[in-house]
């Protein structure tokens, strides 16, 4: 992509309320925009490091919880409580980091799984706290100023904020020296070591990161839908992410936003045509069909079909099997 | 004292179906070295098919049982030909995405066809327990204590007495050696996914009159027989049926004494602990993850 399609997508999105007159398809940019911080900070995980996180619902999980709670009961405002949430969140995936990043592939996975499940299990449970499966109803929409955030035109803008927030984070650490470090930990670790690249270090922080961007979408999750419930830590949305990411193109820039964009607003619009089962059918059956004929993504897809005949193919990166 | 004999017997009957569910996946896990998250869907299909040839095509308790094995093991060997086959040069992260596909799919497809309305399997089994000394057991979780330990059995012959079992044990140790010996690795990968499978679907049918069915009664169960793989090491089948019993008693115990609503905490908790502590299982005599 050239500079200037950047400025023109840029310039799109930021004039996309003027277009979508309709409250509903701001609706889905909103939940697109959310689910595109969401997926980008899997990414950074199953991308960059490849190790996949199947419970990044807790640390989304989180974020909702600490935003909401602090708003309702200790009636902070929106953006202290933002700032706790994901403090909190990056807190979480700092000590899971510390502990699982000791494990790799299959067994990261499962300590992912578990912890999300424990904390799922407390949301449940504690439910002085959290009041139960009841969830907490009433967040309070955010303000600044004497501006207030309610309209959904008012929130498109602010999730938008967070989504170039993320990606300009992103794209400065897989630029820089920490990036490439996470890259060759990727590509062959012992390796990476041998030359010195602090494992453990790398690690921790791409978790420490990819958690923390979780807990600002949970956060902008809860003050949007006014709601938390223990269903903020379903495996559905952290299905969904998964696919976002694999879909889109792992260890891509553009990946997750383009695979959280196309997994928002396709569900959407095939709504009327297929119920949520079926959707979530065909996402499984999808799941398995990229990884057969497309298991690098869309956007590398793309990149290679526009590159056209006049470059040659970029050549697959070399994985290094154990 | 009888309430924590209570407990623990409790504790033995459910623990002997999760030596189920964790002896296939340690065997699929341990010998192809594929993470199979859609394990528990193999459960989940094992109780439906039971209540399908209950309550609709009308055959008895035991038949319907054998059907949802033969069912299990049949849809196990299908995705493995299918699936697993062609990825079998890939990583291992590659094909736990295609088995993370697999079971979203699956639990889908079971929620469309049967709907998300818990069913019950009906049994032959009076319903009065049997009281002995200070505890009591229903007929029904008397039955599946025995037919878990039988079949817990079944899979040890086959793995220790057995042609196939001799190969599968090669394959574990050495895959390219056993392929030089004559061993037909592709056979043998086969066979390993088409048992796993079959165990799960009759661990699904055994708990499937004692608990509920419903779609997603898989997630937990993908759960807890990796917790089991986790406790006893990979591919370590005595490991796994020590793991289970284990589980099932840590379970009942922490549900008797601590919160019924953390039950299911328990085997979260014995997850990181044991992966954390000491990743080789708490039975292995060595080190088995690679």
């Amino acid at each position: 992509m050239t500079r200037a399609d950047g400025w023109l997508l840029a310039a799109g999105a930021l004039t996309l309320p003027l277009w979508l007159q309709s409250p509903y398809h701001l609706h889905v940019a909103i939940m697109a925009g959310i689910f595109g911080v969401l997926a980008m900070s899997l990414n950074l995980l199953l991308g960059y490091t490849g190790q996949l996180s199947l419970g990044h619902a807790a640390f989304f999980g989180i974020g909702a919880y600490t935003s909401a709670l602090l708003t309702l009961k200790l009636d902070w405002s929106f953006w202290p409580a933002l700032a706790v949430a994901v403090a909190l969140a990056a807190l979480a995936g700092f000590f899971i980091g510390r502990l699982a990043l000791k494990l790799r592939g299959a067994y990261f996975v499962l300590v992912t799984i578990s912890f999300a499940g424990v904390i799922s299990l407390v949301s449940i449970n504690w439910i002085e706290l959290t009041n139960g499966p009841l969830g907490l109803p009433g967040v309070p929409a955010p303000a600044l100023g004497p501006w207030s955030f309610r309209t959904k035109t008012a929130y498109y803008y602010l999730v938008l904020a967070a989504c170039g927030l993320s990606y300009l984070v992103c794209r400065r650490l897989v630029m820089s020296r920490i990036g490439r470090a996470l890259v060759a930990l990727r590509e062959n670790e012992p390796l990476a070591e041998s030359v010195g690249v602090d494992v453990t270090h790398y690690l921790v922080l791409a978790a420490v990161v990819s958690a923390a961007m979780a807990g600002l979408g949970g956060s902008l999750y809860a003050h949007y839908t006014r709601f938390v419930s223990p269903e903020v830590f379903l495996f559905t949305y952290t299905v969904t992410m998964v696919i976002m990411v694999v879909a889109g193109g792992k260890g891509t820039l553009a990946g997750p936003v383009v695979g959280a964009t196309l997994f928002t607003v396709l569900p959407e619009a095939l709504r009327a045509a297929a119920s949520w089962q079926w959707q979530m059918l065909a996402y499984g059956v999808l799941l398995v069909l990229l990884v057969f004929f497309l298991p690098r993504g869309i956007v590398p897809w793309l990149a290679r079909v526009m590159a056209g005949s006049q470059a040659p193919a970029e050549p697959d990166s070399p994985t290094i099997r154990r | 004292m009888a309430e924590l004999l209570q407990h623990l017997l409790n504790g033995l009957v459910l623990g002997g179906t999760y030596a189920l569910l964790g002896i296939g996946l340690t065997l699929i896990f341990g010998l192809m070295n594929v993470v199979n998250f859609a394990h528990g869907e193999f459960y989940t299909l094992g109780a439906y098919v039971s209540f399908a040839a209950l309550a609709l095509a009308g055959i008895d308790f035991f038949a319907a049982l054998v059907v949802a094995i033969v069912a299990g093991a049949a849809l196990g060997w299908i995705c493995e030909v299918l699936l697993l086959r062609p990825l079998r040069s890939e990583s291992i992260d590659t094909t736990m995405l295609v088995m993370i596909g697999v079971w979203i799919a699956m639990q889908n497809a079971e929620l469309l066809g049967w709907g998300g309305v818990a069913k019950s399997i009906p049994h032959p089994f009076p319903t009065a327990p049997l009281v002995l000394g200070p505890v009591a057991i229903a007929p029904l979780r008397l039955f599946v204590l025995v037919l878990a330990a039988a079949l817990i059995a079944a899979a040890w012959l086959l793995t220790q007495k057995t042609k196939l079992g001799r190969a599968m044990r090669a394959t574990f140790q050495d895959r390219d050696t056993a392929a030089l010996m004559g061993v037909g690795i592709g056979r043998i990968h086969a066979a390993t996914f088409a048992f796993g499978s079959g165990l799960a679907a009759a661990a699904g049918a055994l708990l499937g009159p004692i608990f509920l069915v419903y779609p997603s009664m898989g997630d937990l169960a993908s759960l807890k027989a990796f917790s089991v793989v986790i406790l006893g090491g990979l591919g370590n089948l005595p490991g796994a049926t020590l793991g289970g019993l284990l589980l099932g008693i840590a379970e009942e115990l922490g549900a008797g004494y601590i919160s019924s609503g953390y039950r299911d905490a328990v085997g979260f908790v014995i997850i990181i602990l044991v992966l954390l502590l000491r990743p080789s299982g708490l039975f292995a005599r060595q080190e088995r993850i690679a």
